[in-house]
């Protein structure tokens, strides 16, 4: 079950590729690869910066265009694609990581910026094979349907509690508002929140 | 996203040293990373200021004072805000989400630009963006936007929640550039659009803020924020108040009063402030000091609701209040 999962993520991963290829790969315009040095170094800072972070526990150093994001960073060159991309203006809360402990969102976080910082993304939850309580809550509960918006409802969640917003239902709505659902599992989500709390 | 060179700061001095013409100063990103993005906002230079040392929230005889690199989640959290100023913890818990709370300075906070949708497309014409290309919401998709201190060439709303509950206590703003220090109540900080909305605020180029300062107003203990938004929650006012009373044996003493959502900055009233004073703290009062509250409201194609929607507001918050 483990084994067949994972390799429907890497077919799903592929296709994807395949089909942003097959449509002229559009997106390369608005990020560009950190390898286009932009401008000049000079002595007010260098066209690429050198960025080191540890990424769930391992530590990673990534020379980069300062206008790539952690969000980018994460997916595009540490090939961690389970922070999702929605979209990208900070309004849906899909890329939401933990830097230093703390959740944000990794697409209004300029990998530049958070040089020297520990990330958490969603590979970093489970212990091996064994789901973090979070992630067993959310397939417990049926927290999700299409499961695009998961990653960042998830490490929303395991934030919220640590918090101590999780005490009561509107409680975790409130503090849950910055992680949107289209496909709407909202009622699910809450009752996988409140599942993991009582565990916790 | 245009090129930037990026630099970091470890101090505001090194700050100062690396601004210079074009350049934009980085604290929690939520604001610049999103403008950068849209090329609403295309620095040549970014200096990051998230190692500055402006931290500290202290209490003292003469009030209270933030650093200005203080996350909006950790300020809202905070003991000596909560308690002596619910307004000011109840208009940070109420702003944007968890997340962009962890991320987002109070500094930030005051900078952030209008959320008018014209303004965040470039595609569009925008005083406030492109000076002298005309406004596109005089005319256009206006429900969100301003009914007070609007001007031919703009009507954006200030979307800073903080602010509006900053004016109503009378906040002063620290500020530190290249010609030394100084201080400015945050009142006379933000402009009105007049003819050159892209001129925002008294901030000189390079100049950073360094802190704010709230005056010691022991009755603020009696304050709320209340905030009316198509959301529940994660979303931007349609029309907020925030209001503080000084009430003795029934009677209105003194009071603070202003709104969010219908300016083109934070917007305090001190006329309903005034028409408070001395009243008996009950509905009838606030009904009638409210009444001329949104006085001087010019309201365009579809915002024609925001005048009532302001009294209700403020009554509303009074009403929580007397409660």
């Amino acid at each position: 079950m483990e084994e067949q999962s994972r390799d429907d993520e890497v077919s799903r991963r592929g296709f994807l590729l395949t089909s942003a290829a097959a449509a002229g790969l559009t997106a390369i315009a608005e990020h560009p690869r950190p390898a286009v040095a932009a401008t000049a170094a000079g002595a007010a800072g260098a066209a690429v910066v050198e960025v080191a972070l540890k990424v769930n526990g391992k530590a990673r150093t990534l020379s980069l265009d300062p206008r790539v994001t952690l969000l980018d960073a994460l997916r595009e060159r540490l090939d961690l694609t389970g922070t999702k991309k929605g979209c990208d203006r900070g309004q849906c809360g899909a890329c939401t990581v933990h830097v230093d402990g703390r959740r944000v969102l990794s697409c209004l976080t300029l990998a530049a910026g958070v040089s020297g910082k520990a990330v958490i993304t969603i590979e970093g939850l489970a212990d091996g094979d064994r789901l973090h309580p979070v992630q067993r809550a959310f397939v417990e509960c049926d927290g999700l349907q299409c499961g695009f918006c998961t990653p960042g409802q998830v490490m929303s969640a395991v934030a919220l509690i640590e918090e101590g917003y999780a005490g009561s239902e509107a409680e975790i709505r409130e503090h849950m508002s910055g992680n949107i659902c289209r496909c709407g599992a909202y009622q699910q989500i809450v009752q996988a929140v409140r599942m993991a709390k009582e565990g916790a | 996203m245009r090129p930037y060179t990026f630099a970091a700061a470890r101090s505001v001095g090194e700050a100062l040293e690396q601004a210079r013409d074009g350049s934009a100063y980085l604290a929690g990103g939520t604001t610049l990373v999103d403008l950068m993005k849209l090329e609403v906002i295309s620095p040549a230079h970014v200096v990051d200021i998230t190692a500055v040392p402006l931290r500290g929230i202290r209490a003292g005889a003469k009030g209270l004072s933030i650093g200005a690199m203080e996350r909006m989640a950790d300020v809202a959290g905070h003991d000596l805000v909560a308690g002596p100023y619910p307004m000011l913890a109840e208009a940070l818990r109420q702003s944007a989400s968890p997340q962009i709370r962890n991320m987002a300075t109070i500094g930030g906070n005051l900078l952030q630009r209008t959320r008018c949708g014209y303004f965040r497309d470039p595609a569009t014409p925008c005083n406030k963006r492109s000076p002298g290309s005309g406004c596109s919401a005089v005319d256009g998709h206006n429900r969100s936007h301003a009914v007070l201190g609007t001007s031919d060439a703009c009507v954006a709303t200030h979307p800073s929640d903080l602010a509006v509950a900053l004016i109503a206590l009378d906040a002063r703003l620290s500020l530190r550039g290249a010609g030394g220090e100084r201080s400015l109540r945050l009142a006379d900080f933000y402009r009105l659009p007049g003819s050159t909305p892209h001129q925002e605020n008294e901030l000189r180029p390079g100049e950073l803020i360094t802190g704010v300062a709230v005056p010691a107003l022991p009755w603020a203990r009696r304050s709320t924020y209340v905030k009316v938004r198509d959301r529940q929650s994660y979303d931007f006012a349609l029309c907020s108040a925030a209001v503080a009373v000084n009430v003795r044996g029934g009677v209105i003493g003194e009071a603070r009063v202003a709104a969010g959502g219908v300016g083109t900055r934070p917007w305090r009233l001190p006329a309903v402030e005034q028409a408070l004073k001395g009243k008996p703290m009950r509905l009838e009062t606030f009904q009638a000091a409210v009444e001329h509250a949104a006085d001087g409201s010019r309201l365009l194609s579809r915002n024609a609701f925001k005048p009532a929607l302001l009294r209700r507001t403020i009554v509303r918050a009074l009403v929580h209040l007397a409660g």
